[in-house]
């Protein structure tokens, strides 16, 4: 039906081995990484130690700067205009990058998209967007990963934890990627008590902090008691929120530190292996796959550690569902299920697996979520 | 936080936004408005502000207490303020441009020296609890007032008296609306204008030290979002009173509390419109004040924008 293909946990062992027993030979293994140098390029929309979306891709790049024969160039608050396509090609002219990870969402159409087929004989990687065949070039490629399962057990913990049956989000922008993780986070916390609500306040915009503070006190004004986030950078919305004594759930990377009491956990990424292993596809002459998809089973996502405010109950249950999760094909958006103006979304019989396309473009809000896509 | 206020939250979110997000503007224009009674336009305050923000976070972060975190900003900028004076006294030196220049080099080395405390917790500059009163939770909280919006309040009004009753305010009125009656008696105009933007550079500074050591309270590239240009413009908007400024700065501040406000409470269409609301809102005042028969009312004479 798709050309989709994932990257097993399998093929993700062996090529990671592979590449060890490669390093292992030594001597003449290194001499042939290095007599063909590969320069790769990341671009980052924001600052690389933002606590949260770029600090996560930052790290898997440190991942791979630190394989033999790969020198990587970063650059760091690159807009999404004009300005990624100049960064793109000065990396690619100036630097003589051959692969290119351009992470942000917006970087995709139109720039990548531009840019990408002057350059047939190079790889751009992108995150989150949604390559196909048919209508884009060969040499980009995308790769994202089920973080909305992260979210799903957030919202378990978050669940637990709430005295009001109300818990917040403060989002970026209804992409289907946050609006997945907004579906996810209410109906995981539904699983624990399908009374709760999900007060959701969109800021227009990746990192705006002072918007960012504001949406969070005005959840807690409105009864939320926990919180998390889609922005780039959760290091406002966690702080904000802890000061105004809401629990908060994390998103990206670990933020416990800047919360260690009311922290439960968190959706975290795991790029480091995602990444190495794409280069050690290159490394090893061969290509990487367009479009490449995984979640907790297969090391793209990591939950943060459960915090001292989780209950017994709520760790139970939370180390059930995850159980469950790990072993793949797990569902959160599953019928019967309404979105939040009455529109069917699933009958009885339904269900849209973690691994369904048809997730990634997700246009709706479901039952019980407080807001509107603003379409 | 379990009261519920529904509808209430709103006109609350406004008023708390009002008084959590106006201090950097009313500091910022409360430096800009001195120096441009003064004669001399710094476009350079967003860099400044910025920088002022960073040094604030980092200082506070370094020696543990934020109010030496405060004066490390207020030196910051009054530096970037000398500078800016210094440059604009030579001949032919436009202050616009060089302004925009220095709003560049300001974000520069802000984001250069900021690199690493983007991830440290710098201690935050203390609130004052007037919300004991109510059991409200929610009230409590929007009554949690920073210090420095008492000093910017004050600030504002020393400044209106300074104006008006105090010699150095006479010094620096005349030097800002007539060079050449100023050198008549024999004032030192070039040192009146670098100090006046001295002290323009300081005030941001303290503002941007708010935004990074109280509300957001935390350091990172992105952290003004534009503050400081939108000050500048409201030093025009509030007609370059002190006081006017203040309550400017309330109104910017409360119209960006509105989107997140509004969308709470379930309004949520249209957000985009609502983000928009502190720009329409000048827009339309603007053209509500403005005369087609005369000049700007209150810019001082030597200003480059209105001579």
């Amino acid at each position: 039906m798709t050309n989709r293909k994932t990257l097993s946990r399998r093929s993700f062992l062996n090529q990671s081995a592979a590449g060890i027993g490669a390093l292992a030979l030594g001597g003449t293994a290194q001499q042939a990484f290095a007599a063909t140098p590969l320069t790769v390029g990341f671009i980052y929309v924001g600052p690389r130690d933002d606590f949260g979306y770029n600090q996560a891709h930052a790290e898997g790049a440190a991942a791979v700067a630190a394989m033999e024969g790969v020198t990587v160039i970063e650059e760091e608050n690159v807009p999404e205009t004009q300005d990624v396509q100049n960064t793109m090609q000065s990396m690619i002219q100036f630097d003589g990058a051959t692969l290119l990870f351009p992470t942000s969402f917006g970087y995709f159409n139109p720039h990548i998209l531009e840019v990408a087929p002057n350059y047939p004989d190079l790889r751009f990687q992108h995150c989150g967007g949604l390559w196909n065949s048919a209508e884009h070039p060969s040499n980009v490629g995308s790769y994202f990963g089920y973080i909305g399962m992260g979210q799903y057990l957030n919202g378990i913990a978050a669940g637990h934890a709430t005295q009001s049956k109300k818990i917040g989000f403060v989002a970026a922008k209804p992409i289907p990627q946050v609006l997945n993780n907004i579906n996810s986070f209410l109906l995981g916390a539904r699983a624990v008590d399908p009374e709760i609500v999900c007060q959701v306040i969109f800021t227009g915009e990746w990192s705006l902090a002072v918007k960012e503070a504001e949406a969070t006190n005005a959840l807690a004004d409105q009864g939320c008691d926990v919180i998390t986030c889609h922005v780039d950078g959760p290091k406002v919305v966690v702080e904000t929120a802890a000061g105004r004594g809401a629990y908060v759930c994390g998103y990206h990377a670990d933020q416990s530190a800047l919360a260690p009491d009311l922290y439960l956990t968190g959706a975290e990424w795991n790029w480091a292996g995602v990444y190495q292993n794409m280069i050690e596809t290159v490394q090893a002459g061969g290509s990487i796959d367009n479009f490449v998809r995984g979640g907790l089973a297969d090391g793209f996502i990591k939950m943060s550690p459960l915090g001292p405010a989780v209950s017994d109950a709520a760790r139970n249950q939370f180390e059930a569902v995850k159980a469950e999760i790990m072993q793949g094909g797990f569902a959160a958006i599953k019928g019967p299920l309404n979105d939040n103006e009455g529109n069917v979304i699933a009958t009885a019989s339904q269900s849209f697996p973690e691994d369904d396309v048809a997730l990634e473009s997700m246009d709706y809000l479901v039952e019980g979520v407080i807001g509107s896509t603003g379409a | 936080m379990s009261a519920d206020i529904g509808l209430w939250g709103v006109p609350l979110a406004i008023l708390a936004g009002a008084i959590r997000v106006s201090i950097p503007f009313l500091f910022v224009a409360l430096g800009e408005c001195l120096t441009e009674r003064s004669g001399r336009i710094n476009l350079g305050l967003e860099g400044t502000l910025v920088f002022g923000a960073m040094a604030g976070y980092a200082i506070s972060y370094e020696t543990g207490n934020p109010f030496v975190g405060v004066a490390g900003a207020a030196l910051a900028g009054s530096l970037f303020g000398l500078f800016h004076g210094w440059i604009c006294k030579f001949r032919g030196v436009n202050d616009i441009a060089m302004g925009i220049a220095m709003m560049l080099l300001g974000l520069g080395l802000a984001f250069y020296f900021g690199k690493g405390y983007i991830q440290p917790v710098a201690p935050d500059l203390p609130a004052i609890p007037l919300g004991n009163w109510s059991d409200i939770p929610q009230i409590r909280a929007a009554l949690q007032i920073n210090i420095l919006f008492f000093v910017g309040a004050g600030l504002a009004l020393a400044m209106w008296w300074m104006f008006r009753q105090t010699r150095v305010g006479l010094v620096i009125r005349v030097v800002g609306d007539s060079a050449d009656a100023a050198r008549a008696m024999g004032m030192n105009i070039d040192r009146v204008r670098l100090l006046a933007t001295a002290a323009g550079g300081a005030l941001t500074g303290v503002g941007g030290a708010y935004l990074s050591l109280a509300y957001p309270g935390s350091w990172n590239e992105g952290i003004s979002s534009g503050q400081g240009l939108m000050a500048v413009a409201l030093v025009i908007f509030a007609r370059w009173s002190p006081i006017a400024c203040f309550w400017a700065a309330l109104l910017f501040g409360g119209a960006g509390a509105l989107g997140p406000a509004l969308q709470s409470v379930g309004v949520s269409d249209g957000y985009y419109l609502f983000y928009a609301a502190p720009y329409v809102l000048t827009l339309a005042l603007l053209i509500l004040t403005s005369s087609p028969e005369r000049a700007l009312r209150g810019a001082p004479g030597e200003l480059s924008i209105t001579k």
